[in-house]
């Protein structure tokens, strides 16, 4: 795994506190719900212990003041009959109290959370969504989506859960640590003494262990692609006749896995136990220090039983508070690694940057650009005249696309690195939003979402009528392949049983992009799958359509290049030549080897022949 | 994805299945019920210390019989924590060994399964059985079993205490158990309901990520951020709405639950204050009794809510049942597995030598899940050594008779000879053991380079890895890499190109030396050198070998005795080269294509 950079602390707090925005009154009112519940429920032991001792027995009333006030406590303690209801109602009040509280700490709770939840993932999204292109080559989307979905929810877990918990544990032991020292100090000090002894051994176990959980998860990370690998390669599983083979290496991982957690659950197992004996010493130490007080005459019997209850109550908290403590230490890695993501700059457009329609020439002038230390293009210049058609033909990796991106600016050049222009202004200075809307632009693999066919045929005008996505379509000869399909336009891509072979991709990108209707449209190799047929009858329809638009064609076939106005002819990032078909195939170079090659007669008998071109 | 939801009744049959596989365990099972019937016990137990200490020194005012007292306390904290430790050692014996059967159990079985099921099932669902259901199944049973059965102990035990302390106190704590039960029944049908959709809304949410990423290029191109951000908010909308919703019911349901046992509380408080006033109660009894009363309810409560988790789990059962109850489409007869022995005991020495002719005689044939017959009444004989050559456009068909002949489909009429022989005479592994695969996407699996090309031929020496990596210049593959034969490749073999996949594959096929060799030819670019040695590999694996190309290069296609022509599905056209060539048919279109594709690369240098 790289290494991840660490953000520093300050910036993990300020990404916590931008998504807790418009969910802090909620965290708040869960805190304050918790607790107030908490404070409801421990005076229920009191009023019990209250009603035993000073009502049915007849030692002093030893009750916070909080109680003393609400409580009518000597009219209770005159007439005990009467003073059991009042104490029932009491305990039942208190309760009712105690759980309504609970409700509102549960929803606030859940509001909190899901608050958080939701504005990080819109945050992380829409970054996502607007880092440059050259961010999502350098990064792979299953590690993305990783920090996105695991790593999300660690820190959920950790802002929301954990937090609360902790604060409310704290809150609890405060509370409970003062009720109980003012029943009796030397019984309070046997609890205290328990407490780091209890929590310590809890987080230390945590922190021991973790490289076993870790050992545990890798061997069912190696289990879970074993049974993987032989499901996607089922084909050479059975090719080979290893179904044998197979077998015996997932029943070796599966028996490894199997036994690194019965190891670790011989471990787990002692830690339950410890904690539960732990909890219950505890527990103990406090009977046997109260009842020695009892008997030195330094506490009654309802104060011994309060100090039991609180003392037990006090038990679990201490243990989890451990783990979990330590369990806040992983955030801090899921911090580092979704903060990594939205520390990335996203696109940012030029100040002066203005919107504008896209009108003239456009010009690359002395463009050379090269991603890290590989060059692509060098010194590019050529001029494409506004409303014209114009072809580029280039080998893989002769740059081609990249002057697309460029034009695009998928990726912007530098300083130094040239100017492209259109209608005389850089597009460095044409706001990228702007400057996209009227860019069409079919790729060679053209993705599409997994949305209804309409949906994606009208991505960029969910508005348009009817009848014009169908002629989009209609041109891009598609239309009838969409009607054969069982639920025509409402298909979705992708689902279960619908794939649309590359060609049919291609034509609804393409018709996609007619339906944008730009002033600039840029073919990308798009046509590489559709047979010659269609592809004729694609630009025939292509030529009624783009009547004023700027048509730039990237296309191996001569049939293709050859109706363009001009024709670019890329080698190895350089231009190599440019000029019309006619002018092209007057000159010896690559273009009219290849016009040679594809189109001319005596070729076409070689073909027949079979032969070698 | 989207995992089918099952929203059938409880249905005993499906749990029954679980009794052969469970009963492999029964010490274990055995086990569980003491170590947890003793810590019920012992729970139930510890609580009278503390009503003996007021009982016994508090209102005594004596400190005398003290030490005996905390020994006897200690003993059965003692007790206790090995009763607790034993539990927890054997519950993740049963958890993990449970869960490593039924994933033998599946994995075993999947490896018979046939292509109809592996071509119409996606690869995570089949993982999801494999490994979360499994895993749930057995994390159920070796924890919330015990906890119920724990439960149910302690409960009983409780009562039985309270009964014996004061019968008539008992019974009214045990009106407000119904109230519980019936509450927890009512909410759990709900609160699982909302969980299933906030589970599932989570699963759009990844699916939504995925396509924002996957997608970025183009909805930079169509400038169309802010449209799927919107879409991606309505969809954290809706999961926060869900999330909420299905909190809200639990945030109602547990405090009720709270304050019908504070309810309890009260009644023992005021019924038994009464009982002190009148002296038919003492005084510590009351105090032990309320204890218990608050003790109590808590159980009941996670009891409740456990078993309707647990009855949850009838879907994950029905999920990996469902798997093993699937029939594999292609099977060996009887008769064959005696003779030839089955995929994991074959008889090689029964095995007869293959020459490599195939022929099919007749044949129609349909894909299990498709309506219409891709192929009808072909024949086709393919004297051995022949290359044949399949072309046509992408999802046009044409692995469909490679699928055929290497039986990982059988013929829906007709049959299909190998050396004369109906293939279905002679066992599947005896076929595959005589072929050769190299995939489009070159499957390679995590492990060094040397493991990959040995999965041809498992007996093979290191010479023989070594001069079969070298035939096909594999072995430029591993100089490249620092650790040579023993880098490892990744997942997949995601840490090498498509190329060098396809090399080490080549090396693969070529070790296990096949009569019948398929290969499945990479449409995407390759860089010029590598490229040469692939064509190279190709010529020295079609030698002597009958050979399936589903070709796409034309130097590939003209190396073939015969060329089969698909469109649609459907096998158009059949020849040599120059027959199909002046037919001026379909062929001629694609060869035309792709001959104006090929030639101006090669011009172009690539």
């Amino acid at each position: 795994m790289e290494t991840q950079p660490k953000l520093p602390w300050r910036d993990k707090l300020g990404l916590i506190l931008r998504c807790l925005q418009g969910n802090i009154q909620f965290m708040i009112a869960t805190v304050l719900c918790s607790c107030g519940g908490m404070l409801f429920h421990s005076f229920t032991p009191q009023v019990i212990g209250f009603t035993v001792d000073s009502v049915l027995d007849s030692k002093a009333p030893d009750l916070p003041a909080v109680l003393l006030n609400l409580l009518p406590v000597d009219r209770m303690r005159e007439n005990p009959a009467g003073a059991l209801w009042t104490a029932a109602a009491a305990v039942l009040v208190l309760e009712l109290l105690y759980c309504i509280l609970a409700y509102f700490g549960r929803v606030t709770m859940a509001k909190a959370s899901e608050g958080f939840m939701r504005k990080l993932r819109n945050t992380l999204y829409a970054h996502i969504e607007h880092l440059p292109f050259a961010w999502h080559t350098a990064h792979s989307t299953g590690d993305v989506i990783q920090r996105c979905t695991s790593d999300v929810e660690v820190i959920r877990q950790f802002v929301c859960h954990n937090f609360t918990e902790v604060v409310r544990t704290l809150f609890l032991i405060v509370l409970y640590l003062t009720l109980m020292l003012q029943k009796n100090l030397a019984v309070s000090w046997v609890c205290i003494l328990f407490m780091p002894i209890v929590g310590l051994s809890s987080g230390l176990f945590y922190r021991g262990i973790g490289s076993r959980f870790e050992a545990a998860d890798r061997a069912e990370g190696e289990l879970t692609a074993c049974a993987q690998e032989n499901f996607t390669g089922v084909r050479v599983v059975r090719a080979f006749g290893r179904e044998a083979f197979e077998v015996e290496r997932f029943n070796q991982k599966n028996e490894r896995f199997s036994n690194l957690w019965i190891k670790l659950g011989n471990l787990l197992s002692v830690y339950w136990a410890s904690g539960t004996l732990l909890t219950a010493l505890q527990v103990m130490a406090v009977i046997i220090a109260g009842t020695v007080q009892c008997v030195s005459g330094n506490l009654t019997v309802g104060g011994f039983t309060i100090l039991v209850t609180y003392g037990s109550g006090l038990a679990w908290p201490v243990r989890s508070l451990g783990r979990v403590l330590s369990d806040m230490s992983k955030a801090g890695v899921s911090l580092d690694r979704v903060g990594a993501i939205l520390n990335a700059p996203e696109e940012q457009d030029d100040p002066e940057a203005q919107d504008m329609a896209l009108q003239g020439d456009i010009v690359f002038q002395n463009v050379s650009f090269g991603y890290g230390s590989q060059k692509v293009l060098e010194d590019v210049s050529f001029t494409i005249p506004a409303g014209s058609t114009f072809a580029i033909l280039g080998g893989t990796g002769s740059g081609k696309s990249t002057l697309v991106h460029l034009l695009d600016r998928l990726y912007d050049l530098s300083e130094g690195q040239g100017s492209i222009t259109i209608g005389g202004t850089d597009i460095r200075k044409i706001r990228r939003k702007c400057l996209r809307r009227q860019v069409g632009l079919v790729l060679q693999e053209p993705f599409l979402f997994s949305k209804s066919i309409r949906d994606n045929i009208a991505a960029t005008r969910p508005e348009a009528a009817k009848e014009e996505l169908r002629s989009a379509a209609v041109a891009a000869a598609v239309d009838e392949a969409i009607a054969d399909l069982p639920q025509g336009y409402d298909t979705v891509v992708g689902e279960r049983g619908v794939t649309l072979s590359g060609g049919q991709k291609q034509r609804v990108a393409i018709a996609r992009m007619l339906l944008q209707n730009t002033p600039i449209m840029v073919f990308d190799d798009s046509l590489s799958a559709v047979d010659a047929e269609t592809d004729a009858k694609i630009r025939s329809a292509l030529q009624d359509r783009v009547k004023g638009a700027t048509v730039i064609l990237i296309s191996h076939r001569v049939n293709t290049l050859m109706q363009a106005d001009r024709i670019l002819v890329l080698d190895s990032g350089k231009v190599s030549d440019i000029g019309t078909h006619a002018e092209l195939i007057s000159r010896p170079g690559i273009y009219r080897d290849i016009y040679d090659i594809q189109m001319s007669a005596d070729d076409r008998r070689l073909l027949e022949e079979g032969g070698e071109a | 994805m989207e995992e089918q939801e099952y929203t059938k009744a409880f249905d005993i049959t499906i749990w029954k299945r679980l009794i052969p596989i469970l009963k492999v365990y029964k010490g274990a099972f055995a086990g569980m019920i003491v170590f947890n019937s003793l810590t019920a016990v012992m729970d139930i137990l510890i609580p009278l210390f503390q009503g003996y200490a007021i009982r016994a020194f508090i209102t005594k005012d004596t400190l005398q019989g003290l030490v005996p007292f905390i020994v006897a306390y200690v003993i059965v904290l003692l007790i206790q924590f090995g009763c607790v430790t034993a539990f927890g050692r054997n519950s993740m014996f049963i958890e993990m060994n449970f869960g490593r059967d039924m994933r033998r159990d599946l994995f075993h079985h999947l490896q018979n399964l046939s292509f109809s099921y592996y071509n119409v099932t996606p690869v995570g669902f089949i993982l999801s059985r494999v490994m979360n259901d499994t895993n749930r199944i057995a994390g159920m049973i070796a924890w919330q079993v015990p906890d119920i059965l724990w439960a149910l102990v302690y409960v009983g035990g409780t009562f039985l205490a309270m009964l014996l302390l004061n019968w008539k106190l008992a019974i009214l704590v045990l009106l407000v158990v119904p109230a519980i039960a019936i509450l927890t029944w009512k909410f759990q049908d709900k609160i699982l309901h909302w969980n299933r959709i906030v589970r599932r809304t989570n699963s759009r949410l990844t699916g939504a990520f995925n396509e924002g990423i996957t997608g970025a290029k183009t909805i930079k191109t169509l400038s169309t951020e802010e449209r799927s951000t919107a879409d991606f908010e309505s969809l954290t909308g809706e999961m926060y709405h869900a999330a909420v919703k299905a909190e809200r019911l639990n945030a109602v349901f547990i405090p009720m639950v709270l304050f019908a046992s504070s309810l309890a509380v009260a009644i023992v408080l005021l019924r038994g204050g009464y009982m002190v006033l009148d002296q038919a109660l003492e005084i510590a009894t009351l105090s032990v009794f309320c204890t218990y009363a608050v003790g109590i309810f808590e159980p009941i409560q996670m009891t409740a809510s456990s078993i309707a988790e647990f009855i949850s789990l009838q879907a994950s059962i029905e999920r990996v049942t469902g798997l093993l109850d699937e029939v594999p489409t292609v099977i060996d007869t009887p008769a064959v597995i005696e003779k030839y022995g089955d995929a994991f005991h074959p008889k090689r020495e029964n095995w007869e030598p293959i020459r490599g002719e195939i022929e099919f005689r007749d044949v129609t044939f349909r894909y299990p899940d498709g309506g219409e017959n891709v192929l009808e009444h072909f024949n086709l004989k393919i004297p051995a050594g022949t290359t044949v050559a399949i072309v046509g456009e992408t999802g046009a068909g044409k692995s469909t008779l490679v699928n055929l002949a290497c039986r990982f489909f059988e013929p829906t009429e007709g049959q299909i000879l190998v050396d004369g022989r109906d293939y279905r005479e002679r066992s599947q592994l005896w076929l595959h053991s005589n072929i050769g695969y190299v995939l489009q996407n070159p499957h390679l699996f995590s492990g060094s380079i040397r493991d990959n090309i040995r999965y041809g031929r498992l007996d093979a020496t290191e010479e023989e890895i070594m001069a079969a990596a070298k035939a096909v210049s594999a072995d430029l593959v591993a100089a490249k890499l620092d650790q040579g034969w023993d880098s490892d490749v990744g997942e997949e073999g995601d840490r090498l190109s498509t190329g060098e996949k396809q090399l080490i594959s080549f090396a693969r096929a070529v070790l296990a030396d096949p009569r019948i060799f398929v290969l499945d030819e990479a449409t995407s670019s390759i860089d010029t050198q590598t490229e040469q040695y692939i064509q190279n590999a190709i010529d020295h694996l079609l030698r002597d070998r009958t050979s399936f190309l589903i070709a796409h290069r034309l130097s590939t296609i003209r190396k073939a005795d015969l060329i089969l022509v698909v469109r649609d599905g459907k096998i158009v056209e059949r020849g040599t080269h120059l027959e199909l060539l002046r037919k001026r048919g379909y062929y001629h279109d694609l060869y035309t294509k792709q001959f104006a594709e090929e030639s101006a690369a090669r011009v172009l240098g690539n």
